[in-house]
């Protein structure tokens, strides 16, 4: 076939070395201006992004409580991972947000206006402080991270992503959770006003959805909260104001628009397990050696991916962070507990 | 004089309307390429065109088996002198629809592709149906009616069990939705029942 191969670069994107010179010597600057970006220069923020995004395309700054925060966060993470990341375009159009439709650019297109901000979250069960917060309080006491990760969909394609959160274990031990909490759930924004699909008569999954960890899991410094990607505030297609990152699963687990956080001593409900349990389990691990019954685990499609040369890699057990993760689920059978 | 003019007329009009059941079908696979050249097929441009190949092959397979129906309720005539080749253009869209898949989403590696066509119960049953539909494109010319002679139809009548394993392969897709299941679902039993009520009634006659 005579399609074009979709290119990922243009030409008219190419940085020319000149460019690319004084760019050095701007970035050189823009240490400078860091310093009195911490001291209280939000709108000398935007300056500071460490990520190319087109002039074209839309940006997320977020509310401006956050924009503070964004330009004071943590630049380089052990746990990043050096692989090429997805293009910005790709990753704020390529969605899996089934609130606001099934079809993969469905969430860019009818995503936009949710109301992301005044946002508070419930904390509930098993914990010392429950209570209604603002996001805003909520993340008062956290300094966000830059974290490049790998994200792997269960439809075996997956894309390396920046995130900007913080560790979930921090969020967690605020709230001093009690013995009996053996697990989190997570709830995402129930609107049926904001998310159409919410409304269909169509659809198979019981809304809200829902997710959930098990404590161990949840306390992993890998785990993240996550609030912005690409050096902006979380598109809210990907996701916003708040959501969750567990890299070693299957991109369902990352639960989108969190609502509520509760701390149960059984195993949550997740949407997906309740839908189809013999599809999707609970722990949803990526395994290449237990297959979905449509899809096979063992490769994936690194996106994005050109046309005539798929970009097909093997998939990692745990997705590549078996190092970090491995010992949670000793002497399990993964293959029961898929 | 005026008699001529009037059948110049008329086969004109004919010529053009062939023209126009032969053009209309081609146009999403132009829409394709389309936004192919404009870089609009998005981060996984190779799902969208094995998915736009397919959802095609499904609506021309439905809008063929829709003729026969159609011409009893309505009284048309005239689409049914188009059958054959939108019925050709179902098997010209499931044809992309697996070569797309082969090259876009497995590449052409063996293994791979073996993996899919005899582990994926959606993705057999879709294989399957195409590969029923391979024979009725071959025999489809007036040279395969005549040679066949009877079995002809015997065996064009596969064009009903193939269009049920069609409606299985995108069942097997439903994940958070079913609504699009449900409406070909609908138009299918539809076309099938009506087939059978016509069938009862001229048995009872």
């Amino acid at each position: 076939m005579l399609i074009k191969k979709p290119e990922l670069i243009k030409s008219s994107q190419i940085t020319s070395e000149t460019v690319y010179q004084n760019r050095r010597q701007f970035i050189k600057a823009a240490a400078g201006l860091a310093a009195l970006t911490a001291a209280g220069f939000p709108s000398l923020a935007r300056a500071l992004e460490r990520y190319d995004i087109p002039d074209d395309l839309p940006r997320y700054p977020g509310p401006q409580w956050l924009q503070g925060k964004i330009s004071a966060s943590i630049k380089d993470s052990a746990y990043s991972t050096s692989e090429e990341l997805a293009p910005y375009y790709n990753a704020i159009t390529h969605n899996n947000f089934y609130e606001f439709g099934t079809d993969k650019r469905d969430p860019a297109r009818y995503a936009q206006n949710l109301k992301t901000d005044p946002w508070k979250v419930e904390i509930s069960g098993e914990v010392a402080k429950p209570g209604h917060y603002n996001l805003e309080d909520l993340l008062a006491p956290h300094t966000l991270e830059d974290r490049i990760y790998r994200l792997r969909c269960v439809e075996a394609w997956s894309m390396v992503i920046p995130w900007l959160g913080f560790p979930l274990a921090d969020l967690i031990k605020r709230f001093e959770p009690t013995s009996k909490a053996k697990y989190v759930q997570f709830t995402t924004l129930l609107d049926t006003e904001q998310m159409p699909e919410q409304r269909s008569s169509f659809g198979t999954i019981d809304w809200p959805y829902i997710e959930g960890l098990r404590m161990d899991e949840a306390m992993n410094p890998l785990t993240l909260m996550a609030v912005g990607v690409y050096g902006n505030a979380l598109p809210p297609q990907n996701g916003a104001p708040l959501r969750l990152i567990v890299p070693w699963k299957y991109g369902f687990k990352s639960i989108k628009s969190i609502v509520k956080i509760h701390f149960t001593e059984t195993m949550p409900a997740s949407s997906w397990n309740v839908t189809a349990p013999d599809e999707y389990g609970f722990y949803a691990n990526v395994n290449p050696a237990v297959d979905h019954p449509r899809w096979s685990q063992a490769t994936e499609r690194r996106l994005p991916s050109s046309l005539l040369s798929p970009n097909i890699i093997e998939t990692q057990p745990f997705n590549g962070y078996g190092e970090q993760v491995a010992h949670l689920y000793k002497g399990m059978n993964l293959k029961q507990w898929f | 004089m005026v008699l001529a003019r009037k059948t110049a007329f008329k086969k004109v009009f004919s010529f053009s309307r062939w023209w126009l059941v032969f053009l209309l079908p081609l146009i999403p696979l132009g829409l394709i390429f389309w936004d192919g050249f404009n870089d609009n097929l998005g981060a996984d441009p190779g799902k969208y065109i094995v998915d736009e190949l397919g959802t095609w092959a499904l609506n021309m397979l439905w809008i063929t088996l829709a003729i026969s129906p159609t011409r009893f309720m309505f009284n048309w005539r005239q689409p049914l002198r188009y059958r054959r080749m939108l019925g050709l253009y179902a098997l010209f869209y499931a044809v992309l629809h697996l070569l797309a898949f082969a090259t876009f989403l497995v590449g052409w590696r063996g293994d791979l592709l073996l993996r899919e066509l005899t582990q994926r119960p959606y993705i057999i049953v879709g294989f399957a149906a195409l590969l029923l539909l391979l024979p009725l494109g071959v025999t489809s010319t007036q040279g395969g009616k005549r040679r066949l002679g009877r079995n002809w139809k015997r065996l064009h009548q596969l064009i009903y069990p193939i269009s049920l394993l069609v409606m299985l392969h995108f069942i097997w897709q439903i994940r958070a939705s079913f609504k699009e299941q449900l409406i070909y679902g609908l138009i299918l039993a539809w076309m099938l029942g009506y087939r059978l009520y016509q069938k009862r009634k001229s048995n009872m006659t």
